[in-house]
């Protein structure tokens, strides 16, 4: 199993079902996380500050919108900000775009997956959970490619299995796991 | 002998290879653009066109004056929407308009114009604020092609609700629908609403002052550039700016790195709407 041993970001996608599993998923991260969790989550709405602060409400990591030119902080938790696709540029810092929505989706989940791959290489964890269409598939797939970490929710307890189906279907998984497996699954990837 | 480069490299190196050529053969100079949007544009024109590779684009882009406004415009911002973020209208049309009303010649600059449904939205304002008649409004784009449909000013019906309903939230005083005429599965809007917009080809990134400006426009495209060209084209904006002008940019805009922001203080830090501070 290609196990990272350092890595450098954790990346996750989810849509619908997302706030809820994310809220799991993030009340169960320590808070000394050695690295940052970037996530796309599709809300459909315009205000992602009220996203910010459901999730923040119980989560022990802090909780931040990704905010363009500035990089991102290990131990903290950067949502991408809605209507826009969120990247990481090649030095590791956030980048914005409105470029055409992806899977009908902006910000889209392959596009922030795809840009990290680039920057992080093998040291890059993938997480797709919960969703109903097929975003996320296709950059957890160049996650893997460039020897990556490719984790997703078991299809079976998703809220909605379309799109962790679709992720295991395109990308194949390193794990499939259960919801409230994951932040304990994360939480040990550590440096070494 | 050196290690041989990575894949994420070459993809790097073949990207470098295309800005060359367009810009050594053909004056474009897309080298201050963000890499991670432009790579992603890049691999967009190349599956669009039917191209075999970038290396093939970059190849005929060398020797094919035809291909190079199809290139242009797929590498341009397209995407907008009338009224996008309606709470930034309503701070232009609260905080900004009573200032600008002062003047009496008002001239707004659109930087990045795309396909001009910002432009509208903003004409469409001034004549409801009664300021439309001693306004102009520049409205600029390095892109022919986005230019050509801005002045159209023609859009999919099916985007029309959406319009209407930013339109409203904005705090539009009539109905949308009194601006434009439907047809088919398209909306034309008024072309009353033109009579004093200008547009015109400016490149942010080669062309200088474009007028002396009340009011600068330039949103969601200063996100494509790097740190570097963001700061030479704020400063452009400093320029162009009457003392005391505003600069309204798109709602997620950072220019914490850039020094030339220092020339500004916000208005509506939220709405990403600044002045040009009074100097002595």
């Amino acid at each position: 199993m290609p196990e990272p041993i350092a890595p450098l970001a954790v990346v996750v996608g989810c849509s619908a079902g997302g706030v809820q599993a994310l809220s799991t998923l993030l009340e169960g991260l320590a808070a000394n996380l050695p690295y940052p969790v970037i996530v796309v989550c599709h809300t459909g709405s315009e205000d992602s500050e009220m996203l910010r602060d459901v999730l923040a409400l119980k989560s022990a990591v802090l909780v931040q919108e990704a905010q363009e030119r500035h990089a991102p902080e290990p131990g903290i938790v950067y949502l991408a900000p809605a209507g826009y696709h969120l990247l990481l540029e090649s030095d590791g810092r956030f980048a914005l775009s409105v470029d055409a929505r992806v899977c009908y989706s902006r910000p889209s989940i392959d596009v922030l997956f795809e840009s990290a791959v680039a920057v992080h290489a093998q040291q890059l964890v993938g997480v797709v959970l919960t969703g109903a269409n097929d975003d996320g598939a296709q950059g957890l797939k160049a996650i893997r490619n460039a020897g990556g970490l490719g984790i997703v929710q078991s299809p079976r307890e998703a809220a909605a299995a379309a799109m962790p189906e679709a992720a295991i279907r395109i990308a194949g998984a390193d794990h499939i796991l259960p919801l409230a497996d994951i932040a304990p699954f994360l939480n040990r990837l550590c440096r070494p | 002998m050196s290690t041989p480069a990575k894949r994420a490299d070459i993809e790097d190196i073949e990207v470098d290879l295309f800005v060359r050529a367009l810009q050594q053969r053909h004056g474009y100079d897309f080298s201050g653009y963000a890499p991670a949007s432009l790579k992603r544009r890049l691999q967009h024109v190349v599956q669009s066109g039917g191209f075999e590779s970038l290396n093939a684009l970059t190849g005929r882009v060398l020797r094919e004056d035809a291909l190079v406004p199809q290139i242009v415009a797929g590498l341009s911002v397209p995407v907008s929407e009338m009224f996008r973020n309606p709470s930034v209208f309503s701070v232009l049309r609260q905080e900004v308009f009573p200032i600008l009303a002062t003047y009496p010649r008002i001239n707004i600059w659109q930087a990045g114009c795309a396909h001009g449904e910002e432009v509208y939205s903003l004409a469409i304002l001034l004549e409801e604020a009664g300021l439309y008649e001693r306004s102009q409004i520049y409205a600029t784009d390095f892109s022919d092609a986005a230019l050509l449909r801005a002045q159209e000013g023609i859009f999919p019906i099916k985007d029309a609700r959406q319009y209407s309903e930013n339109y409203q939230a904005a705090g539009g005083q009539r109905s949308l629908a009194d601006y434009y005429h439907a047809r088919y599965e398209r909306i034309k809007l008024d072309e009353q609403l033109k009579r004093h917009i200008h547009f015109a080809n400016h490149n942010l990134t080669a062309d200088g002052v474009f007028c002396e400006a009340h009011l600068i426009l330039c949103r969601n495209v200063l996100i494509y550039f790097n740190n570097t060209l963001q700061n030479q084209v704020l400063g452009l904006f400093r320029d162009s700016l009457v003392r005391g002008g505003f600069l309204c940019l798109g709602n997620r805009e950072s220019i914490d790195f850039a020094p030339a922001a220092a020339a500004f203080t916000a208005v509506d830090a939220k709405a990403r709407v600044f002045r040009l501070a009074n100097r002595a």
